[in-house]
């Protein structure tokens, strides 16, 4: 198994990031954005293992552990807000929220 | 000596009582202001008893009061000086000011503000001995200005009446042209010499500018605005006869003996700069001459009792600042002592026959007072007698003459300067006697009845106060009273007697000022010789010329007054407010010429367009203010980048998040880049 060249692993997490900011750009569902927001988390997560590995430290694997707890807390957050939305009838549309429309 | 404090001390208690004590009722306001002065009057005598029983050694005495400020080597005190000049002017100041606020006690009954009258008197009083008392250059310079202030306060006393605010803002506007001169002077006085104290500045500037530097010619002629503005010279003079808005007993005391003298004693007390600077000396006697000249010549036009007093008054103090001029110190100060007896006796005078005519102001009006007021009418005769220089009446006769023969021995520029003085002698004789003949004489057609019953016309209002008060009002046959009486008697005494208090030698008279002066000032003293004999003789008869012409004036003026009656009647108030009088209808009517000299060789109008109106344009174009453009350009860029940035703020998350995003790609860029 050879291992993965640097430049291919931030390539990758350059890509994954630049979909999950285009995403949250795009889309206006709440649970898509954060979706988005995990995609981008992961993303800086890889570039942490890739740059690990690179410099063989363990670090960029520490750092990924941290970037895991706090995604989990932030999911767990952000799931409670958007079924709490979600059984009080509002809809999930971003925009409508934040102008404002139907409070 | 030590008392001389009390000298200034009661009139600015009495100023402060008559401030703080409101409901003063009837007289009492009035009794409080005289007694204050005739107290400083009775220490002012005490404390020239005491200097010439025993003189202080050098001539003078200063008593130090306290340490006023202290800013590097500029540390005045509040000290007052007494020497021999001083000792003049407080005299004269208190002595003539108590007879002015005894004759007021009386002649203010009724008016609106009869305590506020007196408290001003009062301030004014204290202010002009801080004046002449103060031993430094910037004590003398708040003496100065108080009386500017007291003046201004005093002009507008009847401030009603909108056109007497305006006498009083151009009163201190224009002195304040002086004023600033005044202040720069003492600053490069205190600069160059290192001291504001007069005699040290005396002494250090004798050492250390030799005649005719530039320093001591540029900070004579300083010196010299102030005066000028002060005393009612030109070119600053236009101010005098609009002050005559003021109350009569005002013209007498401020715009007659003692504060439009401040410019006199100033250059007296100043004389040794201005005799390191003979530039300066010889231009203060040029102003003098051409004031004395143009002064007496635009009094010769006037209508107005008081107006014609005013001018006459310009004239005597270019008869003094001619006296200066020549170096004749102690005769400019016996003529400003002799002058403050006569014309504060005219101005007094001339209140009395005002009030008694309801306030009218015209002298074509008037006729036939002598019949009516009889005493008034001499003690009036005494005054013109002692204006025009003519025995028996000796103070004018013995300082002006002293003055014009000093002028004509002066050298180079004297015999010119000596001409004018005797063009000016003649004008004074000219127009005292046109007012005396158009006052006092009996007249048909424009008789006192007329005026007397003649409804108190539209220029009432300016009074409309003081129609009500003493039953003498309007009724010229009322007999004066003992309070306003003595003190027009006790001037006249002191005009009839003042000129022995210098009688020229001739006359075997004995030089008691001269003398009395010569510690401070350097000595003038009259030769006595055969020259002064002849031109006094010669004064004399000019000034006995001018009788008859005077004669032919008057009847002229009220045969054209007595043609257009009506005008006469509108005339007092037009004449009387500033400018007003100016496009008035009489002007219209009159010759050319009699326009120009009665609008005082149309000075105002000169000034309106060289000053006033260049003034009012420039305030016109930069009525927006071109300064604060600068700041209010800052506060509308503000104001446009804040609309253009709110746009921003959308309050959709997605537009913060791409905005987020697009920093960060920036930020990053440029790192990389760099």
């Amino acid at each position: 198994m050879t291992p993965v060249s640097f430049e291919y692993g931030l390539a990758l997490a350059a890509i994954l990031f630049v979909l999950g900011l285009v995403g949250i750009l795009v889309r206006r569902n709440l649970v898509f954005m954060l979706l988005c927001t995990e995609i981008m988390l992961n993303a800086a997560g890889f570039a942490f293992i890739v740059a690990g590995a690179r410099w063989a430290q363990s670090d960029g694997q520490v750092m990924f552990i941290f970037l895991l707890a706090m995604a989990g807390a932030e999911v767990a957050v952000g799931l409670a807000l958007i079924l709490l939305l979600f059984s009080r009838g509002r809809p999930l549309d971003v925009d409508s929220l934040s102008s404002g429309e139907d409070r | 000596m030590s008392l001389i404090w009390l000298v200034p001390a009661f009139p600015f208690a009495g100023f402060l009582f008559l401030v703080f004590s409101r409901g003063l009722s009837g007289r009492r306001a009035g009794v409080v202001g005289s007694v204050a002065v005739g107290l400083s009057f009775a220490a002012a005598v005490a404390v020239f008893a005491a200097f010439s029983s025993a003189p202080p050694a050098g001539g003078s005495y200063t008593l130090v009061l306290w340490r006023w400020f202290s800013s590097g080597a500029l540390a005045p005190n509040v000290a007052l000086s007494v020497d021999a000049l001083s000792l003049v002017m407080i005299l004269v100041v208190t002595g003539v000011g108590f007879l002015i606020h005894l004759f007021s006690i009386e002649h203010m009954v009724g008016e609106e503000g009869y305590a506020r009258f007196f408290a001003y008197m009062n301030l004014f009083v204290g202010s002009m001995l801080i004046l002449v008392l103060a031993d430094n250059l910037v004590l003398l310079y708040l003496g100065w200005e108080g009386v500017g202030l007291c003046s201004y306060l005093l002009i507008g006393f009847w401030y009603r009446e909108s056109a007497n605010g305006r006498a009083a803002r151009k009163a201190f506007i224009v002195t304040r042209v002086g004023d600033v001169s005044l202040l720069v002077g003492i600053f490069l006085i205190a600069l160059s010499l290192g001291s504001v104290d007069i005699q040290e500045v005396a002494r250090r500037a004798a050492v250390s500018w030799p005649a005719g530097s530039t320093t001591a010619i540029l900070a004579a002629a300083l010196i010299l605005g102030g005066a000028v503005g002060k005393s009612a010279q030109l070119p600053l003079q236009t101010w005098l006869p609009d002050a005559m808005a003021g109350p009569s007993p005002v013209s007498a005391l401020i715009h007659a003996a003692t504060m439009v003298t401040a410019g006199v004693y100033l250059v007296a007390r100043s004389h040794v700069i201005f005799s390191l600077a003979p530039p300066v000396l010889l231009a203060v006697a040029v102003i003098g001459a051409a004031t004395l000249f143009v002064a007496g010549a635009s009094a010769v036009a006037q209508t107005d009792i008081k107006r014609v007093l005013a001018y006459s008054t310009m004239s005597q103090i270019g008869y003094m600042f001619l006296a200066l001029g020549v170096g004749a110190w102690t005769g400019a100060i016996f003529h400003l002592v002799t002058h403050a007896f006569f014309k504060s006796l005219l101005f007094l005078a001339a209140g009395v026959i005002i009030n008694a005519l309801s306030d009218e102001h015209d002298i074509r009006a008037m006729g036939g007072l002598a019949k009516k007021m009889p005493f008034i009418f001499w003690v009036f005769l005494i005054g013109a007698f002692g204006l025009t220089a003519l025995p028996p009446v000796t103070s004018g006769f013995a300082s002006k003459d002293a003055i014009v023969a000093r002028v004509w021995e002066s050298g180079d520029p004297g015999h010119i300067l000596w001409l004018v003085a005797m063009a000016g002698v003649f004008l004074t004789s000219l127009y005292t006697f046109r007012l005396l003949f158009l006052v006092f004489a009996e007249r048909k057609g424009t008789a006192t009845q007329a005026a007397t019953t003649k409804q108190p016309a539209p220029h009432a209002s300016e009074h409309e106060a003081h129609v009500e008060r003493s039953g003498r009002h309007g009724d010229p046959s009322a007999p004066v009273g003992g309070i306003m009486g003595a003190p027009l008697a006790i001037l006249a005494t002191l005009c009839v007697v003042g000129g022995f208090l210098d009688f020229p030698r001739m006359l075997g008279g004995a030089p008691v000022i001269t003398r009395f002066l010569g510690t401070v000032l350097p000595p003038s003293m009259d030769s006595g010789g055969s020259t002064d004999t002849v031109l006094a003789l010669l004064s004399l008869a000019v000034s006995l010329a001018g009788i008859p012409f005077g004669w032919l004036l008057a009847r002229w003026a009220a045969r054209r007054a007595a043609r257009r009656g009506e005008v006469v009647a509108g005339a007092g108030p037009a004449a009387a407010s500033p400018s007003a009088g100016a496009d008035g209808a009489a002007h219209r009517a009159e010759p050319r010429f009699a326009s120009f000299f009665k609008r005082g060789w149309l000075f105002d109008s000169a000034y309106e367009y060289l000053f006033q109106r260049p003034f009012e344009w420039l305030c016109r174009i930069n009525k927006r203010d071109i300064v604060n453009r600068a700041s209010e350009a800052l506060g509308s860029l503000n104001l446009f980048a804040s609309l253009v940035l709110r746009r921003s703020q959308t309050g959709k998350i997605r537009h913060y998040v791409a905005g987020l995003a697009l920093g960060a790609a920036i930020i990053l860029a440029v790192a990389v880049i760099l």
